[in-house]
């Protein structure tokens, strides 16, 4: 990194500006990681997104994609990425050379937000290194908040774990098991961190335990009526049945579906390590998908305050609300996250003012009051700071959003029109909206799938469950994927879920992929 | 300046590679790159290099979205849900997420070459020089300082050191001097190249239909391909023939239809003189190609033909080849009676083209030889 930051400082009227904004943006009571600021060119601006922000991270193909997308539509004139922040301690914030003052200014007081963001926003406390991923309580830390989030130094080692892996056993073995793992990387289980607990670990308990089933004391001719064989017989089974479920395996089923198989797949060494740095990586980016909308939403809330307040002069309140605009259009009826987010949180700051909150508010049913409901209380700004921390984008719209704001924002709700062949507006019914928006967002918009089973038909093969949730998974990837569990797990994979309607049983031995439907 | 990812970036081209390999019949049947062509690349599209993951299937599923309109009206446009989140993840098709890539011709030809296993051509000796060309690629005493090769200097300094005595392997401190630097250097080099130029001849009569012009433009675009990156300047004639021929530019010559009856040899003498008039055999590769559906008006205009190849057009040219396109009316006489009269001369390539599907095994018979 540090060859790398040299060449990349800021120039001193960026350097003097930053200062400022930093000073600003802590009196307006954001409180953010110390903050770094490099200046790149396009070409490495595109290479270190490809790289989801950490320029030293493993070699794969993948990022190489990525890169060949930006670059294309940046020379094209599509779209250029403004600005990159990494969750760090220190923080990293990329901006690109070239762009105006004002867009630079704009960016870096975007990026303070951010940072006080993954400072504070308890999703983030599960990539604290120094708790080991494990954060029981999301809220209480300790005063002078200092964690150890070095990822850059992390991905870095994530890096050179796998150049060595790379050198011993051959880049195309290693690429092609990590195509592998990057396939089940999304089958983690997002509140583990919170959770508190762990899988226990079967206890290795080989020895058989002889089954003795108990019989009534009894003198020999009275023997087969006191105790018949048939009650015998039944009391075995019985007493099988409960040693079965003891040795069920995993107990539970198991969410985090990358731990289970880096404990128990059998898995050479060097596999072992690349499991377990996409898996890390994952986890690392998770939260960050857990709160996009809050996030952006957040960052563009400052962003506007803090340039009109205080930063811009008034010469350059056009570039701003010109370059402001781009950002929170919607075009062709998508959804922002970052408008979706600012308003959620102006929505919410104005009516924690005016005190339209709690019993009294909630009962109220004369429109009319409720428009002029106005206590003056002025409690928003406390409001709004305390939801960023709370929060993520799941509750975050599930207790903030009213019929009001989705009526005011015209959000609408679309499904897929078999007749007219094409994407329709389905409703415009606050609670179908709703549905829907939470729906794409629980979960990171992932399938929920659990380990149900890894001795299934007691033949160590693997069985999951897709976790169904009225929605079919697509079929050809279900498929791909399956054969990538069976390269990791090296038996044979089952999945039982659901294809339109039905409850189906979905199977691969390393040779063709077979459905068998299940009675319900 | 070389960034990290060009090797990450490299890995991908590398697959993107395979990929059009993988599909390159469906490309070359179905034409689907003729309308894709810029100046030096050609867009490919590529089906689905991704990573498979469990997720939902995308029809089902629907979203969210901001904007006017009333239930039942479509959602604006068929955009593509760009990785915002929130934003909906529709597509115009789902599923069938295309990646479009850039290729160059050279590297398209180069596939070709792989796929089919073409060899490349050999030199004819027809090569005449063109061009001096300064190439960095030797090292001299003297030079500006920002051509300093670091490493040879040290290495002189290194070579210096030891044989006075001066290097301490414990200290390992090389301390270059003046007379150790070397400088990268230029050397002018004569690059020989070759020019090379494709006579096209296609017979336009009326039993020449779409389907089977559609079929020769297709197989002109992958020989063009492949002549390009064998050789660097290539001219292409065009010529149409019905009773009689004439010199047309590319897009006539793909889009005439004529309802004349067929007179091969006019078109044959056309390109005789063609070569007569504008390259020189000694200077110039000719590569004649001829299409038709082998319905020629009679059967001396037939053995004129041959009688043009054996003493006008063959002694001059690396190849000639005949591809011939089945029509609706059913194939000719001409290919059969082509390789009656020139079944030992390996200069005559012929090849018959059944459909679109045939495209590939008549572009491997007609390069396949190296000439």
């Amino acid at each position: 990194m540090s060859e790398f930051a040299l060449k990349t400082s800021l120039p001193a009227y960026l350097r003097d500006e930053q200062t400022r904004i930093e000073k600003l943006a802590a009196e307006a009571g954001l409180d953010f990681f110390p903050t770094v600021f490099e200046i790149l060119t396009y070409d490495q601006m595109n290479e270190i997104a490809a790289y989801g922000g950490f320029p030293n991270r493993y070699a794969h193909w993948r990022f190489g994609m990525e890169y060949e997308r930006l670059a294309k539509s940046y020379e094209y004139g599509l779209s250029k990425i403004y600005e990159l922040v990494i969750n760090n301690n220190p923080a990293y914030a990329y901006l690109l050379e070239g762009n105006s003052l004002v867009d630079q200014k704009l960016v870096m007081a975007h990026v303070y937000a951010h940072v006080d963001f993954f400072k504070n926003n308890f999703s983030f406390r599960q990539t604290d290194l120094d708790t080991g991923g494990r954060t029981v309580d999301p809220v209480k830390r300790p005063n002078a908040y200092d964690p150890n989030r070095r990822w850059i130094d992390k991905m870095a080692n994530h890096g050179s774990r796998l150049r060595r892996v790379a050198a011993r056993h051959g880049v195309n073995k290693l690429e092609e098991f990590v195509d592998h793992c990057l396939s089940i990387e999304n089958l983690i289980d997002l509140h583990a961190a919170f959770s508190g607990r762990r899988p226990k670990r079967l206890e290795e308990d080989d020895e058989q335990k002889v089954t003795e089933i108990p019989r009534l004391r009894a003198k020999d001719y009275m023997e087969s009526f006191i105790n018949p064989a048939e009650y015998l017989e039944l009391q075995r089974k019985k007493i099988e049945a409960e040693r079965d479920k003891a040795t069920k395996f995993p107990e539970h089923p198991e969410r985090d579906v990358l731990l289970f198989l880096l404990e128990h797949a059998p898995l050479e060494r060097w596999e072992h390590d690349a499991l377990e740095v996409v898996r890390e990586e994952a986890y690392y980016f998770a939260p960050q998908w857990q709160t996009k909308i809050m996030n952006e939403g957040w960052a563009t809330y400052w962003h506007s305050r803090l340039m009109t307040e205080r930063i811009l002069d008034a010469s350059e309140i056009i570039d701003y609300a010109d370059h402001a605009a781009g950002v929170l259009a919607t075009s062709g009826g998508t959804l922002n996250p970052y408008k979706l987010g600012v308003e959620l949180f102006r929505y919410i700051e104005e009516r924690w003012d005016r005190g339209q909150f709690g019993k009294e508010w909630e009962d109220c049913d004369d429109l009319d009051a409720k428009r002029n409901w106005n206590l003056r209380l002025g409690l928003g700004r406390k409001k709004i700071f305390e939801v960023r921390a709370l929060y993520n984008d799941v509750t975050f719209i599930d207790e903030f959003l009213t019929p009001d704001f989705v009526h005011q924002h015209k959000l609408f709700a679309f499904a897929w029109s078999n007749r007219n062949e094409r994407y329709e507006i389905e409703s415009r019914q606050f609670r179908a909206v709703k549905e829907k928006l939470l729906f794409q967002l629980t979960n990171g918009g992932n399938p929920v799938i659990y380990v149900e089973d890894a001795n299934f038909d007691n033949r160590g093969e693997l069985l999951l469950r897709h976790d169904h949730q009225g929605t079919d998974l697509r079929q050809d990837y279900a498929k791909e994927v399956m054969r990538s569990l069976l390269r990791i797990w090296k038996r044979p994979i089952s999945l039982t879920t659901v294809v339109e309607g039905k409850a189906v049983m979905l199977r691969y031995e390393g040779k063709e992929h077979t459905t068998r439907h299940l009675r319900t | 300046m070389s960034l990290k990812i060009d090797q990450d970036h490299s890995r991908f081209r590398a697959i993107v590679r395979g990929k059009i390999r993988q599909n390159l019949r469906k490309y070359v049947s179905q034409g689907e790159l003729l309308g894709r062509k810029g100046k030096d690349v050609v867009s490919i599209p590529i089906p689905q290099i991704d990573i498979p993951r469990f997720s939902y299937g995308d029809r089902q599923r629907g979203g969210t979205g901001q904007g006017d309109g009333d239930p039942g009206d479509p959602v604006g446009g068929d955009s593509d849900g760009d990785d915002e989140g929130a934003g909906p993840k529709a597509g115009s098709a789902p599923g069938e997420h295309l990646l479009e890539v850039d290729v160059t011709l050279d590297e398209l030809a180069a596939i070709l070459g792989e796929e089919l296993e073409l060899p490349d051509i050999l030199d004819k000796g027809k090569s005449k020089i063109i061009s001096a060309k300064d190439r960095y690629t030797s090292i001299r005493r003297v030079g500006p300082e920002s051509l300093r090769n670091f490493k040879r200097t040290y290495r002189e300094a290194l070579k210096r050191q030891i044989s006075t005595g001066t290097y301490v392997p414990g200290n390992p401190v090389v301390v270059p001097i003046p007379s150790d630097k070397r400088y990268r250097s230029w050397k002018t080099e004569a690059e020989p190249v070759a020019n090379a130029v494709i006579l096209y001849m296609m017979d336009v009569s009326g039993s020449m239909g779409d389907e089977q012009k559609e079929i020769v433009r297709i197989e002109s675009f992958w020989i063009d391909a492949w002549l390009q990156k064998q050789y660097k300047g290539l001219d292409s004639r065009y010529i149409i023939h019905d009773a009689v021929a004439r010199e047309v530019d590319r897009e006539t010559f793909f889009h005439t239809r004529e309802s004349g009856g067929t007179m091969i040899s006019s078109a044959y003498k056309l390109c005789s003189q063609l070569i007569d008039d504008h390259y020189p055999p000694d200077e110039w590769n000719i590569y004649p190609f001829h299409f038709s559906d082998g319905d020629n008006w009679s059967m001396d205009d037939t053995l004129l033909c041959v009688e043009l190849l054996k003493t006008k057009i063959l002694p001059r040219v690396n190849m000639f080849a005949y591809g011939q396109v089945e029509s609706p009316y059913g194939s000719g006489q001409f290919i059969k009676d082509l390789r009656e009269h020139f079944s030992r001369d390996g200069r005559v390539v012929t090849s018959e083209i059944r459909d679109k599907d045939a495209i590939i095994t008549s572009i491997k018979e007609f390069l396949g030889k190296g000439n």
